[in-house]
């Protein structure tokens, strides 16, 4: 892999892994806005699916800002595998001619 | 400002499923023609990074915070199609893995933040360009606006709050949060141009 990916993907975990643990916990902007015109209780119970890592916190990690840190860890991982693995099947779904090199090792 | 499970009735959840599934089908026919296999490791990397940062909540006025979008950030660095589909990737492994946005207010996030935001924003980065830093910071700052504002109206059509109440509170908490995402996008393309990574302006003559 190119060396300014990998140094650009090593950013990304160092700003999950490091900088996450440390986000302002206040409610964000349309939180803030359900709380003060009060249709926040909407939301409460209406989950749909029961996601695996509810709320960026890793299940089994008792430290609130490691299980932050592990969430994002593996959040960052994720998310680059999956959008690598759908940039490989649009890239190679389309019959532009392909560098096939024939003296591969 | 990733809209909960509860929030939207069945129309509006069904009217914005059926217009995101729409462009991002057509997002994933253009740059299926376009993308070549070394563009795709870049795609990945700044779907990772764009994650990460979302996780970041700054501190803004009022006791209240807010986060990056990356919108502006990706449509900038890789055009806007595939910054369409990074933005969805992102909201569909939130949403699933991380509860962040509901199942069922998937189709309205990735229209607010993947596709108002990523077109309306890259829009204003096109005209303003030449502005450079500040391009940004306003392409940025109008990405978050009218991503806030869609988001107000579907709450507003889906009977949750009329429109009235929700779309001037949405666009004051917003107009602070815009600030920061203009301020982290104009950084990292900064950062990202003086690497040497090209901006799609240079690389895709669109």
């Amino acid at each position: 892999m190119d060396k300014k990916i990998l140094a650009f993907l090593l950013v990304a975990l160092a700003v999950a892994v490091v900088l996450s643990p440390f986000a302002s916990s206040n409610p964000d902007g349309l939180e803030r806005v359900a709380e003060d015109k009060g249709f926040l209780e909407r939301g409460e119970g209406k989950e749909v699916i029961t996601a695996p890592i509810p709320d960026y916190l890793l299940p089994g990690v008792e430290n609130e800002r490691l299980a932050t840190a592990a969430a994002g860890f593996v959040g960052t991982l994720v998310t680059f595998g999956l959008m690598y693995g759908v940039g490989r099947l649009m890239a190679g779904s389309k019959a532009a001619p392909q560098r096939t090199d024939p003296s591969v090792r | 400002m990733h809209i909960p499970d509860g929030f939207l009735d069945a129309k509006t959840w069904v009217t914005t499923g059926v217009l995101s599934a729409g462009t991002l089908a057509y997002a994933l026919r253009r740059t299926r023609q376009t993308l070549q296999d070394r563009q795709v490791p870049a795609m990945g990397v700044m779907a990772a990074f764009i994650f990460a940062a979302q996780m970041v909540n700054f501190p803004i006025v009022g006791g209240t915070s807010g986060h990056l979008i990356g919108a502006v950030l990706a449509a900038v660095t890789l055009g806007p199609w595939s910054a369409s589909i990074i933005m969805a990737v992102i909201l569909i492994l939130q949403s699933l893995l991380f509860q962040d946005g509901g199942l069922t207010a998937l189709g309205a996030n990735i229209l607010n933040m993947g596709v108002i935001a990523v077109f309306a924003g890259y829009g204003v980065y096109r005209l303003l360009d030449r502005y450079r830093a500040f391009g940004l910071f306003a392409a940025s700052w109008v990405s978050v606006m009218l991503a806030a504002g869609a988001c107000a109206v579907e709450l507003a059509v889906a009977g949750t709050i009329p429109l009235a109440v929700v779309l001037p509170a949405m666009l004051f908490w917003h107009a602070f949060i815009g600030v920061g995402e203009g301020l982290i996008t104009a950084a990292v393309v900064e950062i990202l141009s003086r690497s040497g990574v090209a901006l799609s302006r240079d690389t895709v003559k669109a």
